[in-house]
């Protein structure tokens, strides 16, 4: 169920990149973004052909998972500070980063259902912002990163409660390329 | 003018007589107000409105408004409801009745419980008979096919215990509007009991959801006031959110994810085509018309901190109205364009502020424990409206000043207020905790009056839009 909104995501990117163009420049549209699940299934692919031990794809989107302490950090309601623990996730992110350098992200922002609509999809965007921020802070260059915001439509708990809403007040990091 | 036949010649006139010149003459727009005969009851002084108060309507609530079925002179068939005009013309009663009953604002009794009238008696009633049926008020219409397809409907409001016609209206209509026609009728009556202005003929566009909560398919979607003609504009493949229809009902300005981020698009409902409300390169949000039409205000985030803007509605150069750090979103014009209420936390959370249509003169106007959102400024000028959050999220009223906080509802979430062309009745929508089911409720400015709009699916984010000329 959480890989869900990643693969979702991906897929928008790619419509992203055939309808709004890039018209200026053509001849740099990426290559197929990988999500979760297809890069799980190049990696099996690979491995098998190839005879060697399974595991992800280095720079994939499962090697990021399986590097950084996490994809996903967390918010205090109506917040988009970086507290502690979100500091190291986010250190372990651009770690990795500082490893793939040809590698982009974006930082999909998320928040509870407690709040307005407009409201929220601008909160998703400052937090999506403050995650991003501190990337840069650590030496990521700020064209590779991208955000967008969810603002409360796109829960991952799917409660009315406090643990659920901890859960939906996020900033996600997908790898794009 | 021409067609506004001597009222002296039309009282000798039989009402077929009268309606037969009156096809006679061109109809050349939709709803055409068609001037009728008077009936044989003597007419009501103009002034004599119930009650106009905007505090205590109750006089007025409880009246007993007798709808028979409005019959034609002749059955002809008809592409509108019903194949032929004698089904149509219960079907039109019905209308009436719906919409004076679904919002509760007078008692009516409609054609489904009251015996047939004849033709001739739409312009002669039987007084006695209703007095005797303890009607008050009553409702009676004819329908009539005419040469070219269209319809006339008519439509007489009587006070039975005077005795007396207070008001008549005529409507030409294609058959594919025939509803109109009937709202056109209910606009009347409520307009003459009310002393308020009208609000039936007019249409609402919001989000239809489908779907478990974790995935919302969210469809742009438009219906008239009372839920008929509902129409599905987008497909959902990309999420849709926050419309709000132009004036004029051409163009639909809303968020959209179709390129895979937010950002505002125009919609033109008679071509189906779209544009972006700007090339800017920032996610926008929260789209807003001018009372006029002119310009469509939008907020935009650059770098997490989001700003009001305007841009002329022919498109053109943004004009950036708020600059301060933080969220400032949203925006709605006062009646007559002068001012931009709008939502900001630049204060630490978020509250109401008023701003001048140029973006000078900034000032918090609420402040309340808790949030303010989303304020809606009435079309009467006289409140605005705004989602409270005040531990739940309540839809609640305010003078234009920040005073005199009055909440309408009390439900667990409940959010995003549109008014009523007239003023009167907000629409909002209402999220179910655990589920994440939506549902467009409306309620009068008493907060008695509450009741679910049907929609065939889950839906939120109504947008109200103006009277249909």
């Amino acid at each position: 169920m959480s890989r869900f909104p990643r693969i979702a995501t991906v897929s928008l990117l790619l419509a992203s990149v055939s309808l709004a163009g890039c018209a200026h420049k053509p001849k740099e549209l990426p290559p197929q973004p990988v999500s979760a699940s297809t890069s799980t299934q190049t990696g099996q692919q690979f491995s098998s052909q190839q005879q060697q031990p399974t595991g992800p794809i280095p720079g994939s989107q499962a090697d990021f998972l399986a590097s950084v302490i996490s994809d996903t950090v967390h918010f205090d309601f109506d917040k988009y500070g970086i507290d502690g623990e979100s500091v190291g996730i986010l250190r372990s992110q651009a770690q990795w980063l500082a490893r793939y350098p040809a590698k982009s992200v974006t930082i999909e922002g998320h928040c509870d259902e407690r709040g307005t609509r407009d409201y929220n999809l601008a909160l998703g965007e400052r937090r999506a912002n403050a995650a991003k921020n501190y990337l840069v802070a650590l030496g990521i260059d700020a064209g590779r990163i991208n955000t967008i915001s969810y603002g409360k439509e796109r829960p991952i708990a799917l409660g009315s409660d406090e643990a659920a809403w901890a859960k939906n007040r996020r900033a996600v990091t997908i790898t794009v390329n | 003018m021409s067609r506004l036949c001597n009222p002296q010649s039309l009282l000798r006139m039989s009402v077929p007589g009268a309606i037969l010149s009156i096809l006679l003459t061109p109809a050349m727009v939709f709803a055409q107000a068609q001037p009728l005969p008077p009936s044989s009851a003597p007419a009501a002084a103009d002034q004599q409105v119930l009650t106009g108060s905007v505090t205590d309507d109750s006089a007025w609530r409880d009246l007993g408004i007798a709808i028979p079925a409005f019959p034609t002179d002749q059955s002809v068939p008809t592409g509108a409801d019903g194949g032929n005009t004698e089904a149509l013309g219960r079907n039109l009663a019905r209308v009436v009745f719906s919409d004076l009953k679904d919002n509760g604002l007078f008692k009516p009794t409609g054609p489904d419980a009251l015996p047939g009238i004849g033709y001739a008696e739409v312009t002669a009633p039987a007084f006695a008979g209703w007095r005797a049926r303890s009607a008050e008020m009553l409702v009676q219409g004819f329908v009539k096919g005419g040469a070219d397809g269209r319809l006339t409907v008519g439509c007489y409001l009587y006070d039975v215990a005077l005795g007396k016609e207070l008001a008549r209206q005529g409507y030409v209509v294609r058959p594919v509007e025939w509803r109109r026609a009937a709202h056109k009728c209910a606009d009347m009556v409520y307009s003459r009991l009310s002393g308020e202005s009208p609000f039936f003929d007019s249409k609402i566009a919001y989000i239809a959801e489908t779907g478990p909560k974790d995935h919302r398919r969210k469809q742009l979607a438009i219906m008239d006031s009372d839920g008929a003609n509902h129409r599905f504009i987008t497909s959902g493949q990309a999420t849709a959110l926050t419309p709000r229809y132009s004036p004029d009902y051409r163009q639909i300005a809303y968020l959209s994810y179709v390129d895979g981020r937010p950002r505002i698009y125009v919609y033109d409902v008679g071509t189906g085509h779209q544009h972006l409300v700007t090339e800017a390169r920032g996610p926008t949000f929260a789209p807003r018309w001018s009372p006029d039409g002119r310009y469509i205000l939008y907020s935009m985030a650059i770098a997490g901190n989001t700003d009001i803007y305007r841009v002329p509605a022919t498109g053109g150069q943004s004009v950036r109205l708020t600059n301060t750090p933080g969220i400032n979103i949203g925006g709605s014009y006062s009646p007559d364009g002068r001012k931009i209420v709008f939502e900001s936390d630049r204060g630490g959370h978020q509250q109401i502020y008023v701003m001048n249509a140029d973006g000078s003169g900034q000032h918090r106007i609420s402040f309340f424990s808790g949030r303010a959102a989303t304020p809606e400024w009435s079309p009467r000028g006289d409140q605005i409206a705004f989602t409270c959050i005040c531990g739940n999220l309540r839809i609640a009223v305010m003078d234009p000043d920040g005073n005199n906080r009055r909440f309408l509802t009390d439900n667990w979430q409940d959010e995003a207020p549109t008014w009523a062309p007239n003023g009167r009745i907000i629409q909002f929508f209402r999220t179910e905790r655990g589920t994440g089911h939506t549902s467009i409720w409306q309620v009068d400015l008493t907060g008695r009056n509450e009741r679910r709009l049907k929609t065939p699916v889950d839906a939120s984010d109504p947008a109200w839009g103006p009277v249909l000329p």
